[in-house]
């Protein structure tokens, strides 16, 4: 179903889903709103952002209107440093050293005399953004390509020079020579610095993934030394001569006006300036002390409104697309409904409704928001964090109304993002300061703000209708998605009967991407769900999925995990719902069972497919006993195992890296992550009161990676993240018979409510 | 409103002009330019900001900047010695012990007070020293797995 464009484009379309208002539009010129209105576009929007608009739609392609001169890729200096731009970024993901890996191998050059120029926008190609797993199975070509035909273009350069036929020379370890070697020239003696002025030819040849011999192996992060020394800037670590610190006031809750503001207790500080604008209130000081002491002088009176709460959440997201979906089922955006749902369930011998539910989480990467901005003149250069540097260029344009060749963004390589960081409040706060402040400022956001002014996973309701026959065959297959998105939304089970949507809602809080976006929650619902139906069947939970899956590539990871776990056999000293723990009437197995599944082991197993990336998880946990004796039994995670499918691995160090912390950050929105919130406030928004995965948390993990050498590479920042949650529940009620439907699984541990 | 005048950080004595109350974090980045011990909460819960004061385990973000004055703190920047890395940080590199590494310094400083306690921590001791550090990319068994080579030795002495 997968490979239908329709999917593709309903795919799409979630990647942007943060589209919304820019927080500010500091001094709004009304000349810009007539000159919209003057080339009769209807719409009341600056002019640069329709612009931008316009800009961003060409590049959906993603790999359409790229530079096709091989110069604006790679650049080899005098020294015969090979340098390769692209407008990707690093956030630990580690693609610094994939496409170094990629460049080094199409040019013959040893690892290290290849840099990658990142997320500058004044130097590199436009990139939408780094997002979507996109860099292994795009940009990595992209790069090999401009790599490959700047070695045929050196090589014919160096015949020339050495009056030899360019078939008599080839490129060893950055020398090119002839064949007993007599002849010799360095890439630098050939290059001479020059610009490689010359189209990529489209038939350019790349390195099949069988022939590596740079990329394929594993590689340490080409500069770890940088990081274990604590040597690297990050934007948060950036000095410029004359600059200041800033500090924004903020209001006490979301959607709020400001009324008034007195600024004269904090203006009376020597080096402060205050600056208010509309809904914008900062300070610039000469030390972050300062400028904190100054924010908290602010007197300011905000105007707000009622706001909903976690209570009302899951019905306020569904009850509006459920009405409008009325009894005739339709609504939403979804593709093509296949079979008729009434046919596949009259077919049915058990039948099964159910929901989920996920609640928002919070990123909260290590390194919150932070900018440094500097003018010169009505020139804007910023550093800050972002995964869409080309994007924040856009923003900060339409901002202070100049142009995007006026705007130099500049991507340090960053303390993580996971999808959180594609926005550019920060940077537009602290040029908005240097402005007026006339000197460069710092802005870095407190963890406070970074948990309560960026955006969150958006939270969703998941309703599923099936049925199944008795020997195991899915008939009908009834999917509503409301607001948590359609990524990973479509399934790889062959069901011939059903309707898959996706809803959209009013969201209360600010939402946006989050490392593989929804499908955490689709494959959640699904793959528990799929458990359901087995346990209806009293099949085996493996043997259920391998008997309604028949893509190989899924079957495959699917049988390698169960291996390399011992699907089936670990489950001999584990205890499978103990007596007296199961009970089909849940308010009678309440009290009983906290007492019964203390020790209690569980196993469960989920299966995902989602951006090119094949993933399977077998989680065993344990219930534990509490520590405190009147809490409830708590959910510990002993041990994962989890096998994953890419096609071509690029470098398996860093795949079992990126899947080994994607099952970790998994176990935070699996077990206990939820952000709190009530009437406009976040009510945990510190570390101490939101719960991230600590040392404790971490399970032994064994990654089985299917290298499929045959097949291109696909990215695997987000996919492997989508299998642990319902892994976990389903081993949950393997360990207990509790089913639980809702993300986080056992935040206060098993509880009698979670029933 | 009570000054201190001078710190000593990575064996020098550096002269500052900073209000006591001060976090040593904000004097360490900002004044003294040290800017590998990090920000990340604020409160002492996420362990970036770690550093360690006459050998012991420090949140440089809540610490006053007067509690530091007299005694030798030790940064991320004061580990190598003439561009020698540690075995710790050797291993963190060969463990591919980091992805984002915003918490790497605060990580290998947490380890390396750890380790001047308890040269062969267990696997459990190394989870109840590290836990009050965030890795929010997740790799904590990467972050063990280099603890306990930097602590042995074995495949350090064997590496290249």
């Amino acid at each position: 179903m997968i490979d239908d464009p329709e999917v593709k484009d309903f795919i799409e379309a979630e990647r942007y889903e943060l589209f919304e208002a820019p927080g500010y539009n500091f001094d709004f010129d009304r000349r810009d709103f007539l000159k919209t209105f003057g080339l009769g576009i209807l719409f009341i929007v600056p002019v640069t952002r329709a612009l931008s608009q316009q800009q961003e739609e060409s590049g959906r392609g993603f790999n359409n209107n790229l530079p096709n001169d091989i110069g604006a890729w790679i650049h080899i200096d005098e020294k015969g440093v090979v340098t390769a731009f692209t407008g990707k970024v690093e956030f630990g993901q580690n693609i610094r050293t994939s496409l170094t890996q990629a460049v080094a191998e199409e040019l013959h050059v040893p690892v290290g005399s290849v840099r990658i120029a990142m997320g500058d926008t004044d130097l590199v190609p436009f990139d939408m953004g780094t997002f979507g797993s996109r860099t292994t199975p795009t940009m990595a070509p992209q790069l090999r390509k401009a790599a490959a035909a700047a070695r045929e273009m050196l090589i014919a350069m160096a015949a020339e020079e050495l009056k030899l036929q360019p078939g008599e020379l080839r490129i060893v370890d950055a020398v090119f020579v002839n064949h007993d070697k007599s002849k010799a020239l360095t890439l630098a003696e050939v290059a001479k610095g020059r610009k490689l002025v010359k189209v990529i030819p489209e038939n350019i040849a790349i390195t099949k993934a069988a022939d590596w011999t740079i990329a394929g192996k594993s590689l340490t992060k080409v500069d770890a030394g940088d990081f274990v020394t604590g040597n690297h800037r990050y934007t948060s670590d950036i000095k410029r001569e004359g600059m200041l610190y800033g500090k924004i006031v903020r209001p006490a809750t979301f959607n709020a006006t400001l009324r008034s503001a007195n600024t004269k207790a904090a203006e009376a500080i020597r080096g402060v300036k205050v600056v208010v604008d509309e809904n914008f209130i900062g300070v610039t000081a000469p030390d972050q002390q300062t400028a904190a002491r100054a924010a908290s002088l602010v007197a300011a009176d905000w105007q707000s409104k009622t706001q909903s709460s976690n209570a009302e959440l899951f019905n306020l997201l569904r009850q509006p697309a459920l009405e409008r979906r009325g009894s005739g089922g339709g609504g939403g955006r979804g593709l093509r409904p296949q079979g008729s749902i009434a046919d596949g369930l009259a077919m049915a011998d058990k039948k099964l409704v159910q929901t989920y539910t996920v609640e928002y989480i919070a990123h909260a990467p290590l390194e919150p928001r932070a900018a440094v901005a500097e003018w010169n003149g009505d020139r804007l250069t910023v550093w800050t964090g972002t995964q869409r540097p080309f994007g924040v260029r856009g923003e900060l344009a339409e901002a202070f109304h100049i142009s995007e060749d006026k705007v130099r963004v500049i991507v340090p390589d960053t303390g993580s993002g996971y999808g959180g960081k594609h926005t550019g409040e920060c940077a537009v706060e602290a040029a908005q300061l240097a402005r007026a402040a006339g000197k460069p400022v710092k802005l870095v956001w407190s963890r406070e703000e970074e948990f309560t002014w960026a955006y969150f996973r958006p939270a969703g309701v998941i309703d599923i209708k099936s049925g199944v026959k008795s020997d195991g065959t899915i008939t009908a297959w009834e999917f509503h998605n409301y607001n948590s998105g359609s990524a990973g939304i479509q399934t790889k089970y062959d069901i011939p009967n059903h309707d898959i949507r996706f809803h959209n809602s009013n969201s209360p809080l600010r939402q946006g991407s989050y490392r593989a976006l929804a499908a955490t929650a689709n494959h959640f619902a699904r793959e528990s769900h799929m458990d359901e139906l087995a346990d209806a069947v009293k099949m085996d939970p493996l043997e259920f999925r391998l008997n309604n899956i028949k893509d190989e590539r899924m079957r495959n990871v699917l049988q390698a995990a169960a291996r390399a776990f011992g699907w089936g056999k670990t489950q001999a000293f584990g205890v499978r719902r103990p007596v007296g723990a199961f009970n089909p009437s849940p308010r009678q197995a309440v009290q009983p069972m906290a007492n019964h599944l203390v020790n209690g082991r569980g196993f469960g197993l989920a299966c995902g497919f989602e951006k090119g990336g094949y993933v399977a998880t077998c989680a065993e946990i344990a219930i534990e006993k509490p520590r405190r004796t009147k809490s409830n039994p708590t959910v510990r995670i002993v041990r994962v195992v989890e096998a994953f499918e890419c096609g071509a691995v690029v470098n398996p160090l860093h795949l079992k890296n990126q899947i080994e912390g994607a099952i970790v950050q998994a176990v935070g929105g699996a077990l206990f992550e939820a952000i709190r919130f009530a009437n406009g406030k976040i009510l945990n928004g510190r570390f101490a009161d939101y719960r991230v995965p600590r040392f404790g948390d971490a399970p032994l993990i064994e990654v089985v990676l299917v290298d499929r050498k045959d097949l291109p590479s696909a990215g695997a920042g987000e996919t492997p993240i989508v299998g642990l949650a319902p892994a976990v529940a389903n081993a949950i009620f393997n360990a207990t018979g509790t089913r639980l439907r809702s993300l986080p699984l056992a935040p206060k541990g098993i509880s009698p409510d979670s029933v | 409103m009570a000054r201190v005048s001078s710190l000593h950080v990575n064996g020098t004595k550096r002269t500052v002009d900073v209000d006591s109350t001060v976090s040593l974090l904000n004097v360490l980045r900002d004044n003294l330019d040290l800017t590998g011990t990090k920000y990340g909460c604020g409160e002492g819960r996420c362990g970036a900001c770690t550093v360690l004061m006459d050998g012991q385990l420090t949140r440089a973000c809540v610490t006053p900047v007067a509690r530091a004055a007299g005694k030798q703190i030790t940064t991320i920047e004061g580990l190598a010695k003439d561009g020698k890395l540690t075995p710790l940080q050797e291993a963190f590199i060969k463990a591919e012990a980091m992805e984002c590494a915003f918490c790497t310094s605060g990580m290998i400083m947490a380890a390396s007070s750890l380790l001047s306690k308890n040269a062969r921590p267990s696997r459990d001791e190394i989870v109840s020293g590290m836990n009050r550090n965030i890795c929010r990319c997740g790799i904590y068994n990467r972050i063990i797995e280099a603890i306990q080579t930097a602590s042995t030795g074995d495949k350090i002495a064997q590496g290249s």
